[in-house]
């Protein structure tokens, strides 16, 4: 039986007609003769096994609603998950503008037709520079964790040393990024040595980083707020002891810490990093992350920067400002394997998003998410260290997220997550795995998102889960 | 019948001379109030802040400007509206990155169903059963349309699968106690990133220039081979739009001497259902589920680059795997011999979900009809503009390209000094996307690389051809005219396209203000 031809909304020109039309001007009868240039055998001649189509949209609105229906959400679910994705509040307007089709669907487009693209990111990087308290950043990069991966080998190439030292409280999936990312044939190239921390109040062990430190050590790095929540007190002292050395002092720092925690720069980071998904962004199952570096304007570091860059500058129409490309040939679009590393399409939308974030919350709105933050989550550890055999592992000041051990209670995190969840809730991260000396324990995240009647709430479940 | 007029002579973009942002700031003003701790948290544990140690409180605010919140939202508005993005203008421009129609259901369920949106990605597997089973079925999707054994939607660009995939075959070698192979052999015509991301990997990389032909040199890749080569990463059809028919030679070759070879299919779109990388004899193979798959681009994304590999190089791949038992979804982290990770969680699942609503949509003749026709406007195309006059095709003459061609306004510059630069800034007067003229280096003098893809109809392509033949008379008659163009787009030219003198380099605005004293005067 001779099948009628679908015709597409999304492909035009199989419409019968014009694609017979078109076949003509291009001189075939079969389509398959526009693939003469592929020799027989390396056609593929079967048909692929793929589910019938949908064709219509109603039905495949129906048929996607079905299967993301099957998720439990942050909505129907109180969620105390962070470990670098944490739920903050997101304003309406950043919803609004991501959603703008011409920034949705712009690519590659130069600085005159998309002269608007160019100064969202721009913007973006000069929001950041503020809250950094530095003057240079590139466009964005995939996640935290790659930017926490280039800002260790820009420093390995700003000092040619070949040893990295690393905080053993660092986030786990970070840590892998940067292990591989270190890697290179012939191995090893970069050295990673592990820096030990004190279990009780998560701080660096001084002496364990003196004992490592030497002028082959390229940068010392920690985090501020570190993973585990807890505020690195000693930060400064860290990075006269870097900087002594001659080594980069790079922190990860979270962005939405700022308007209350003093930017790393002013407390001695050369090189500031992190990833900018608190800022104005949805959980998105994780698919709203995006890295950002940070450093001073000295062309030391600037010129080791491996993104694309986007400098203000003059047009030939008077009083007009427009972007021009910084330092093309440092990237890899402009020198292949010469260049720094590689660049690449990565999250530029969601750089755009930030940079309206930061627009709309100044200086004060900085201040105020950051101070109910602290205020919240210390509320939230005080109501669950009341919880009978729970404790709060980390004596030292915190920011969002805090380590709640559960070993007095006999139960493992494990047990006490599954329980939580008939409470409708998502128990904090599970760490038994990532930090076995820390025991059961588990890595609880609050934001300016949770009230009151929320981490009572968590009180109570956890009081329930814990003594069944 | 009178000629449908197509070319947009009377366009004008929007130009706001917008301020930056920060010259709208008006102190005191507020865009948004954020929630505040209540009462009965202030009363047990105050300011919050006070815990702060001294040193490590912020001591002066961030700069950031203040600004209502409708002035923020019009700013961005006025920013949007001078960008020209694909849902307002011809993506055919933009040649090697497949600017396809992204279907507004897609966006509409991956920007605002709660089941994505508000799902976190540590859940318990078992309260994120849907998200697992699209990443699970997407999985399947590509192994089907590329032969391959196993993927991995972790990377989040076409250069970062690319990347893992270097590390993949850096891997492999090691663990097979292979310590001698150091080399990756790519071509100039692969997309920069088959040369790059293996430099970033360690390996020393060795690029071959195109022979007379347009295809990469057979005999220097055989000289070049050795059993210091790790691998060979190319691009076919490469970036000319020209597919190479000898490409199992190459894998064959490289085959002999140990060596993988990893396919970059970021130029798939021509090929789906047609051709795939296991009937070549690829190890690995990567897509683009943003181009190809019809996820937008985002300004630079977010994007996805799917990893594929045969069976033997499945436990290199990055961690955690989405994995089904027939009943239930998990994430499996236990693969000793793996990479590990490349991008924290599972990666975009926003960039993930698009795809697998389009491939659904479509089904296997769907996506060969998608392939076909992206293949045919493109012949239909290089027909058309081969015909304006400056214009000139390299290589494989009377070859039939698949998804795009690299042109070259070579005659036209030799004619009348307008080269591709002026024609590209030009183009943008009549609503049409700057096109992407070529990676470095131009080997090809004066390139211009433009891919009508599966979204447009024969009118679009018509559209565009005007455009062409409009600017290529004008360079004839009046090439003045377009030394200063644009004359109606969101900017004029700026003073410096590349800024490298460090005295000029402003990337932020507090940088511009150092430098050039007190602002815009």
């Amino acid at each position: 039986m001779h099948k009628k031809p679908i015709v597409y909304p999304y492909i035009p020109n199989s419409a019968p007609e014009t694609k017979a039309q078109m076949m003509k001007e291009v001189g075939v009868t079969d389509p398959m003769q526009l693939y003469e240039e592929i020799p027989e055998h390396l056609k593929y001649k079967q048909s692929m096994q793929l589910p019938e189509p949908i064709l219509d949209e109603y039905s495949i609105r129906r048929h996607t609603d079905e299967i993301l229906s099957k998720n439990k959400t942050c909505d129907d679910y109180l969620c105390f998950l962070g470990a670098g994705c944490a739920q903050h509040f997101v304003p309406a307007v950043c919803d609004e503008i991501n959603g703008r089709g011409e920034f949705l669907t712009a690519y590659v487009g130069e600085s005159m037709g998309d002269h608007g693209k160019w100064q969202a990111l721009f913007e973006y990087c000069s929001l950041m520079g503020e809250l950094m308290d530095m003057d240079v950043l590139s466009i964005p990069m995939y996640d935290g964790g790659q930017a926490a991966s280039t800002s260790l080998r820009m420093a390995n190439r700003i000092n040619d040393r070949k040893k990295v030292l690393l905080p053993a409280t660092m986030n786990p999936e970070i840590a892998m990024i940067v292990k591989n990312y270190l890697s290179s044939v012939p191995q090893p190239e970069i050295q990673i040595v592990t820096i030990g921390f004190d279990i009780n109040t998560g701080l660096m062990d001084l002496n364990d980083l003196k004992k490592n430190m030497s002028n082959d050590v390229a940068a010392v790095f920690i985090e501020n707020p570190s993973y585990l929540g807890f505020i690195e007190t000693q930060a400064e002292e860290i990075g006269k002891i870097a900087r002594r050395a001659g080594a980069e002092f790079i922190v990860y720092t979270d962005p939405i810490s700022l308007g209350v925690m003093e930017a790393p720069a002013n407390y001695g980071a050369t090189i500031t990093c992190g990833d900018y998904h608190p800022l104005g962004l949805h959980l998105g199952a994780g698919g709203c992350q995006g890295g950002f570096i940070a450093t001073n304007d000295d062309m030391k570091y600037v010129s080791e920067f491996k993104d694309l860059m986007y400098g203000l500058t003059d047009t030939i129409q008077e009083g007009e400002l427009g972007f021009g490309e910084v330092l093309y040939d440092r990237t890899s679009y402009g020198s292949r394997d010469k260049g720094k590393e590689f660049t690449g399409t990565s999250t530029g939308l969601w750089a755009i998003t930030a940079g309206v974030y930061l627009s709309l919350m100044g200086p004060k709105g900085m201040e105020e998410v950051g101070t109910t933050i602290m205020q919240n989550s210390q509320y939230a550890a005080k109501k669950i260290s009341q919880v009978p055999g729970v404790k709060i592992q980390m004596s030292s000041p915190f920011f969002k997220e805090f380590v709640v051990n559960f070993d007095m209670t006999g139960k493992s995190v494990a047990q006490i997550n599954k329980r939580l969840l008939e409470f409708k809730i998502f128990g904090g991260k599970d760490l038994s795995r990532d930090f076995p000396q820390l025991g059961q324990s588990a890595l609880y995240c609050v934001t300016e998102v949770h009230q009151h009647k929320d981490l009572d709430k968590l009180a109570y479940a956890l009081q329930g889960a814990v003594s069944c | 019948m009178a000629k449908k007029k197509l070319l947009r002579n009377n366009y004008h973009q929007a130009r706001w001379d917008e301020p930056i942002i920060f010259e709208m700031s008006v102190p005191g003003e507020r865009g948004v109030l954020v929630p505040r701790a209540c009462e009965t948290i202030t009363g047990q544990v105050g300011d919050g802040v006070s815990a702060i140690p001294a040193g490590l409180r912020r001591k002066k605010a961030p700069a950031l400007p203040e600004v209502n919140q409708m002035r923020v939202n019009r700013h961005y508005y006025h920013l949007s509206q001078e960008t020209l993005g694909t849902d307002v203008t011809l993506g055919i421009s933009e040649g090697t990155c497949t600017m396809k129609y992204s279907p507004k259901i897609q966006e509409h369920m991956a920007a605002r169903h709660p089941g994505i949106v508000n799902v976190h990605p540590l859940q318990d597997p078992e309260t994120m059963q849907g998200m697992l089973e699209i990443y699970y079925k997407v999985e399947q999707f590509l192994k089907e349309i590329s032969g391959m054994d196993a993927f991995s939607l972790q990377p989040g660009g076409g250069a970062h699968a690319v990347y893992g995939n270097a590390s993949i075959i850096r891997a492999y070698h090691r663990a097979r106690g292979d310590k001698n192979r150091t080399e990756i052999i790519t071509t100039m015509f692969s997309h920069p990133c088959d040369a790059a991301t293996p430099n970033t990997a360690g390996f020393k990389v060795i690029t071959l220039m195109p022979d007379e032909s347009g295809y990469p040199d057979l005999e220097a890749m055989k000289a070049a081979l050795s059993n210091r080569t790790a691998g060979i990463m190319i691009t076919n059809p490469e970036d000319t739009g020209i597919y190479n028919p000898r490409i199992e030679e190459y894998v064959k070759a490289a085959h002999a001497v140990g060596a993988l070879c990893s396919y970059d299919q970021a130029n798939a779109n021509g090929m789906l259902g047609i051709h795939r990388a296991r009937e070549a004899d690829f190890d690995l193979v990567h897509f683009n589920l943003h181009k190809t798959f019809s996820a937008p681009h985002g300004c630079m994304g977010p994007a996805t680059g799917a990893i594929g590999v045969k069976e033997f190089l499945q436990p290199y791949l990055p961690v955690p795997r989405v994995e089904f038992d027939g009943q239930k979804y998990t994430l499996n982290y236990n693969y000793p011999e793996s990479i590990g990770k490349v991008r924290t969680y599972i990666g975009n699942a926003n960039v993930v979900l698009k795809a697998y609503m389009w491939i659904m949509q479509l089904g296997a003749e769907g996506l060969k009809e998608a392939a076909i026709c992206s293949v045919l406007n493109n012949q239909y195309f290089m027909k058309k503009i081969a015909a304006i006059p400056g214009v000139v095709i390299w290589y494989a003459k009377g070859k039939r390209r698949l998804e795009q061609v690299r042109y070259s306004w070579e005659k036209l510059k030799q004619d009348t000094g307008v080269g591709t630069d002026e024609v590209n800034k030009r183009i943008v007067d009549f609503g049409i996307e700057h096109y992407w003229t070529s990676h470095h280096p131009w080997v090809v003098p004066e390139p211009f690389t433009l891919e009508p893809c599966d979204s447009y109809n024969k009118e679009d392509l018509d559209e565009y051809v005007e455009a062409l033949s409009q600017i290529s008379k004008e360079a004839y008659e009046n090439a003045d005219f377009l030394k200063k163009a644009p004359h109606k787009a969101a900017c004029h030219r700026p003073t410096h396209d590349a800024i490298d003198d460090p005295n000029l380099i402003a990337v932020t605005w507090r940088q511009y203000l150092k430098k050039k004293g007190k602002g815009r005067q």
